[in-house]
């Protein structure tokens, strides 16, 4: 019987085989790597010949000056972004849906999805030109109202509230499908219910549709926070500079300096095993609470 | 549901306004970029531009286009887009049917979806990522930009949850019928997750259009680089070091600025041009296998 079973089974691992190789040793191989945490490592010696140091490179980390403050950034911004990310994508979902015309409906849609579909490289490119206190657009329309001379990418006190405006920008429209879908599953029958109750617009937005879009508002909140360290590599790294060091440089782009530029390797995986460990925790600490309030599960 | 009260409709006027106003914002910049790119260089220079072209020419697509670095990756990129998204898309039918299996169809199915999900939390990091590749002797080659994500794991899960919603009557009919899974993935699963199939063939692409840090760490010689990655060389970080001197002439001629934005231009056109055709897909694949209620 199990042999029969066992036989049925077997196109099942055959279709699997292909992708179980290509991950074995594209992702989990690198995993290996991690090991370069814990070691004075030198290219020429290898992994296993490098000198094992124990917690070396994390101390050395934790000395470094700067350490926290680019971990108050990284979590700053991302924790901007994240709350940014669900507020906006909710209200304009609400004032789409209030919207009766289809074809405007579809205008509005189609192109607000669009610059979730550019790359952080077209992006800055069209940022710095359009910031750029000289010749940008930016600084001409500020310039009617009298407001001149504003260096956005070059502020330091700016620079951290432009990477959050501009990526709330290029995902706030993608983000509303989701609301969207949830919107239109609303029953019918429930705003002719609060309609026959006397209820306007405002009071079937606040008891009806909010309450019918609550858990999905939840979920994403839950789901997102497993980018608390995530604060956007492909944004930063294309739009900081120097001058914005102090505010603006993130784990991710310490880890490349260190570990790119300076060839720090051990200090570099140290930074890079951190950040997925509190990752994971997020991650999985959210998805328990997902599946608890959320009633929802992947798989 | 109409509303006609008074209130009703001025709440009307601001909502609209509100959306056309947001719609404007998302496309605005790309049409400021796309007027300096068609303006000449002292109009450009004199920041006079501002949703049309001023004195128009075409001097600097021209300039861009005869360039031999950004024709060479445009073709690296165009060949990494094809040989990607076909690695990805067989990649992820093959995983997604298989794992969309409940337990007692395909008892070994929760060891692989761990087996998938932990490269989703973990990974070795780019540096080991690198070592692996250059082993291999893969480094530098197109398939250093293909292999390392040939498995995407989020579009599995958004292809899987699809075909969980095929109703199993219509594949336990090919069963009877002496079909096996091959032949029920390639007849009854595939043609009916077209929407959803479409909406990651979009997203692959797009993935691989829009890639470029990889190309930078992978590949040593700039003349493998696909076009963002050459684009984030010269738009980004622009390094006077690496000009020549007849460059520096012609960039005198066409200014910086109108290069810079034909080039973002052109680094855009490909998602301009597919995207219409896909979006009325993406938005129904993406929902139907996520959002229950």
């Amino acid at each position: 019987m199990t042999k029969i079973k066992r036989l049925k089974d077997l196109p099942y691992h055959l279709m699997l085989l292909p992708a179980v190789i290509v991950v074995f040793l594209m992702n989990y191989v690198p995993m290996f790597g991690i090991i370069m945490a814990f070691e004075k490592y030198i290219p020429s010696k290898g992994i296993l010949g490098s000198k094992f140091i124990g917690l070396d490179n994390f101390k050395y980390i934790i000395n470094m000056p700067g350490t926290f403050q680019v971990l108050y950034n990284t979590v700053f911004i991302s924790f901007m972004k994240i709350v940014l990310g669900i507020l906006v994508p909710v209200t304009v979902s609400l004032l789409i849906n209030e919207i009766q015309r289809d074809w405007f409906k579809r205008s509005v849609q189609s192109i607000i999805y669009l610059p979730h579909f550019l790359s952080w490289i077209v992006l800055s490119g069209i940022l710095v030109d359009i910031l750029s206190p000289s010749t940008g657009i930016a600084s001409s329309v500020l310039g009617v109202f009298g407001i001149h001379d504003v260096f956005f990418l070059g502020n330091a006190k700016l620079f951290p509230y432009v990477l959050v405006i501009s990526d709330t920008w290029k995902e706030f429209g993608f983000g509303t499908i989701i609301y969207l879908a949830a919107l239109t599953g609303i029953d019918p029958s429930l705003y002719e219910a609060a309609i026959v109750d006397g209820a306007n617009r405002w009071k079937q937005t606040w008891h009806v549709t909010l309450p019918s879009i609550k858990y999905i508002i939840i979920l994403m909140t839950v789901l997102s926070m497993g980018n608390v360290l995530n604060a956007g590599f492909d944004q930063v790294f294309n739009l900081y500079s120097p001058a914005v060091y102090s505010t603006g440089d993130i784990l991710d782009t310490l880890v490349y300096r260190i570990g790119i530029i300076d060839a720090q390797f051990g200090p570099a995986t140290a930074i890079g095993l951190f950040k997925s460990v509190v990752s994971f925790i997020f991650i999985a600490g959210s998805y328990k609470l997902a599946a608890k309030y959320g009633d929802y599960k992947i798989f | 549901m109409k509303n006609k009260s008074f209130s009703g409709k001025i709440f009307m006027i601001v909502n609209v306004s509100i959306l056309i106003f947001l719609t404007l914002i998302c496309v605005l910049p790309l049409i400021n970029v796309l007027s300096i790119s068609f303006s000449s260089s002292a109009a450009a220079s004199a920041g006079k531009i501002k949703l049309l072209p001023v004195d128009f020419n075409i001097s600097s697509y021209k300039y861009v286009l005869s360039k031999h670095e950004f024709i060479i990756s445009l073709i690296v990129s165009f060949k990494r887009l094809f040989l990607g998204v076909i690695v990805n898309m067989i990649l992820t039918i093959l995983v997604a049917y298989p794992l969309s299996k409940d337990n007692k169809t395909f008892r070994s199915r929760s060891i692989y979806t761990w087996f998938f999900l932990i490269t989703i939390l973990f990974s070795g990091g780019l540096i080991p990522t690198y070592m692996v590749l250059r082993s291999f002797g893969i480094l530098d080659t197109i398939w250093a930009l293909i292999l390392p994500g040939a498995v995407p794991v989020f579009n599995v899960i958004l292809l899987l949850n699809f075909f969980k919603e095929v109703p199993i009557e219509i594949e336990e009919a090919a069963f009877i019928d002496g079909a096996g899974p091959w032949l029920s993935l390639l007849k009854i699963y595939i043609p009916l997750s077209t929407p959803s199939l479409a909406t990651i063939v979009l997203f692959c692409a797009v993935g691989h259009w829009n890639s470029w840090f990889d190309g930078l760490i992978y590949m040593n010689n700039p003349s493998h680089y696909p076009l963002q990655s050459y684009l984030q060389t010269v738009i980004i970080n622009t390094d006077m070091s690496r000009v020549s001197a007849s460059q520096l002439k012609d960039m005198a001629l066409i200014s910086d600025r109108t290069t810079k934005a034909a080039q973002i231009f052109i680094g855009a056109i490909p998602i301009l041009c597919v995207y219409p055709f896909l979006q009325k897909y993406f938005t129904k694949g993406m929902t139907l296998g996520s959002v229950k209620g």
